[in-house]
């Protein structure tokens, strides 16, 4: 090389920063900006910084000279070698044209969605790995209000108002409130099975069932401190509840299990939730049911969501889930639905008191509840392109144990 | 069966067993029937390579030097026919506190100096030599305090460099030696705190490791072992990781000329004699 040649390539000066010191960084922003097989002059004057250079150049791949006093780095292609035959993972945005893929594979790993993935990267067997199995165009939309709306019980009950009830309807509370727990169990655990096997690039439909395990949490707890406000332990599980919960459970099939679940069951529960917020006897409670029906809104229009894109990609999918029911309600025909305890604990609990007039009361608005319910069922399922006969004959299937 | 073409290497790490697994499989998927044994330490590996043991040794500069005494004595001889690009022009670098008064090589008498390894090339013989060509003998003009790690393993663990360096930091000694890579990595690591130590001396340039071949192993299957490590290419992805925990980015052809300083220290230090006989007495391996 000629003393003209070194004075026109791009030249820097790290001063007196060492390669201990982080000054590799200016290196490889000056390599950066030549070409392959390019040549940069580097100059400094911690002490050793020729040494360091060495070394940082040996384990980088790039040939390095010392030219009068300078140092010349030519800049090798070794780096680019990542980069071949790396993969593209779409794109972070998902409202962007091609953004989520139809199919994630498992070579798409961990990454971020848009990421380009090294060749060689491990797999990872993400069971629903599948666009139309999971997503939903809303989901992005649907985790922001979530999160928006997330709230800490501590401030949003006034877990010190004051009330008293009687010991009967104060055990009502109590028994329904070991049947909601229950039920959010189920809640819980069904998103939670469904997180761990979703391919995150579905980041969206990951973020959203993240957020309805931890609201499901919170409900499982502020239930529980609402029992135990007065002294209580829960009360009464029964067989039929539980199997009806365990069908729930089995559902291996995410768009079947969603529509169990969060369309036909939490879609029935926020009537339940509804009920009790107008009609529960104390504040703690009304407060409770008021704040859990609205999480559990956004969970049903997650559900709804979901099944209605794939309902129009995948028409038959409706057959699909007409069995669904069906099969349920066979499996759950030697069950006796909704158990004795926690219908007369609604009865009591929306009666307030132990006198005819008020039992009266509360049976009648059991019955609306009731109502209320199978029309709340019947709604979603025409609104999910369900023929009316059938719609109401699904509805009518549905579960006795609401959920 | 084809017999295998067998290769030693000495187990300084755990990783050493996926990485020659993987070569295996490499060897193995392109027709090639290749084994490999693992030794403990260097000195075994060579003299199994004088027993018919092995076919090829991945030795250690150290254990070139010794291979290649031990050949000429028995009128044999041996090739170092591949080695990393990383194995090339190598220097071990002297490094002080920043706060230190010593800047010069001469500075260091009376002063406790840190070493690696008793059977270390980089971070002992080298330097032991660099600083005598500089008219410095250990025990006469300066205090040697040797950091001594795995014997056998010439180093590759390099466990008594990094103890060296937190004992610069702890005060300890004066100065210590490491090879320049490690220098930087004990940087990122933070045991060398940024900008808190200061190079004073470097060595000459120094190779490394090399894949040595055994006397009378079968000339055909060095030629095609050497043949499929060249192909062995950073941009293949199935590659791409043994190459990484190998620490290396492309294999080139191997040479012996960057053995001298080696080879002179371990006369001058009375490691091994000319014919390869150990001669130091307080190594254990």
């Amino acid at each position: 090389m000629t003393a003209k040649e070194i004075f026109l390539s791009p030249i820097i000066d790290i001063e007196n920063l060492g390669l201990d010191a982080g000054a590799h960084l200016l290196i490889k922003h000056g390599l950066n900006k030549i070409p392959v097989g390019g040549e940069l002059l580097v100059t400094g004057n911690a002490p050793g910084w020729q040494a360091q250079l060495s070394a940082w150049c040996r384990a980088q791949g790039h040939p390095l000279t010392f030219i009068e006093g300078k140092a010349q780095i030519t800049r090798s292609d070794i780096h680019a070698g990542r980069c071949r035959g790396a993969t593209q993972t779409g794109s972070a945005d998902p409202k962007q044209n091609g953004a989520v893929h139809e199919h994630a594979w498992p070579c798409y790993g961990l990454a971020a969605r848009g990421a380009t993935v090294e060749a060689g990267a491990p797999e990872y067997a993400f069971r629903l790995n599948q666009k139309h199995e999971v997503w939903a165009d809303n989901a992005a939309e649907l985790y922001a209000q979530a999160v928006a709306a997330q709230w800490n019980p501590d401030q949003a009950i006034d877990w010190n108002a004051a009330f008293e009830l009687p010991d009967e309807v104060e055990n009502a509370v109590a028994q329904v409130m070991t049947y909601m727990i229950e039920n959010e169990n189920a809640a819980l655990v069904v998103p939670a099975r469904f997180l761990g096997q979703m391919h995150p690039h579905f980041r969206e439909v990951q973020a959203v069932l993240a957020i309805q395990v931890a609201d499901e949490a919170r409900h499982i707890d502020v239930f529980t401190r609402r029992l135990r406000l007065r002294g209580r332990e829960p009360a009464l599980s029964t067989a039929g509840g539980q199997a009806s919960l365990k069908t729930l459970l089995d559902e291996t099939d995410f768009s079947i299990a969603g529509f169990l679940l969060s369309v036909l069951g939490e879609g029935t529960f926020v009537s339940l939730l509804n009920f009790l917020h107008a009609h529960a006897p104390d504040p703690v409670t009304r407060q409770i049911a008021r704040l859990a029906a609205i999480d559990e809104g956004r969970h049903v229009a997650f559900g709804m969501a979901h099944l209605l894109r794939r309902l129009k990609l995948e028409p038959e999918f409706r057959t699909r889930l007409t069995h669904a029911v069906e099969t349920r309600n066979d499996a759950l025909s030697g069950t006796s639905g909704l158990n004795e305890e926690v219908f007369d604990a609604l009865i009591l609990l929306a009666a307030g008191e132990f006198t005819p007039a008020a039992i009266a009361t509360g049976y009648a608005r059991v019955q609306t509840l009731m109502t209320d319910m199978a029309e709340g069922r019947l709604a979603r399922l025409l609104r999910l392109g369900f023929e009316g006969k059938t719609a109401q004959r699904l509805a009518a299937l549905h579960t006795r144990n609401f959920m | 069966m084809t017999r295998p073409f067998v290769m030693g290497a000495v187990a300084y790490a755990p990783k050493v067993v996926t990485i020659w697994e993987g070569f295996k499989e490499y060897f193995r998927a392109r027709d090639f029937e290749f084994d490999f044994i693992l030794y403990s330490n260097y000195e075994r590996q060579v003299e199994a390579q004088f027993e018919g043991a092995i076919d090829i040794a991945w030795n250690s500069p150290l254990a070139w030097v010794r291979a290649e005494r031990m050949a000429r004595t028995r009128g044999q001889s041996v090739r170092a026919v591949a080695m990393r690009d990383t194995d090339c022009d190598l220097a071990s670098v002297l490094v002080v506190r920043g706060d230190s008064a010593i800047s010069e090589v001469s500075a260091l008498r009376g002063k406790i100096v840190g070493f690696g390894a008793i059977d270390s090339p980089q971070a002992n013989l080298i330097p032991l030599d660099h600083l005598r060509t500089q008219g410095l003998v250990a025990g006469r003009d300066y205090t040697a305090r040797r950091f001594d790690v795995l014997g056998g393993k010439h180093g590759d663990h390099i466990g008594g460099e990094r103890d060296a360096a937190l004992s610069l930091m702890a005060g300890e000694i004066d100065a210590a030696w490491m090879i320049d890579g490690n220098h930087l990595a004990f940087s990122r690591e933070g045991v060398l705190p940024a900008g808190a130590t200061r190079i004073v001396a470097r060595t000459g340039a120094y190779d490394h490791c090399n894949f040595t071949t055994s006397p009378g192993a079968s000339e055909e299957q060095v030629a095609r072992f050497v043949e499929l490590l060249m192909g062995m290419a950073w941009d293949d992805p199935e590659v791409r990781p043994l190459l990484e925990l190998e620490g290396l980015k492309a294999w080139r052809i191997g040479r012996t000329s960057g053995y001298a300083q080696l080879a002179r220290a371990v006369d001058d230090e009375r490691f091994y004699d000319s014919k390869g006989n150990i001669l130091v007495t307080d190594y254990r391996y």
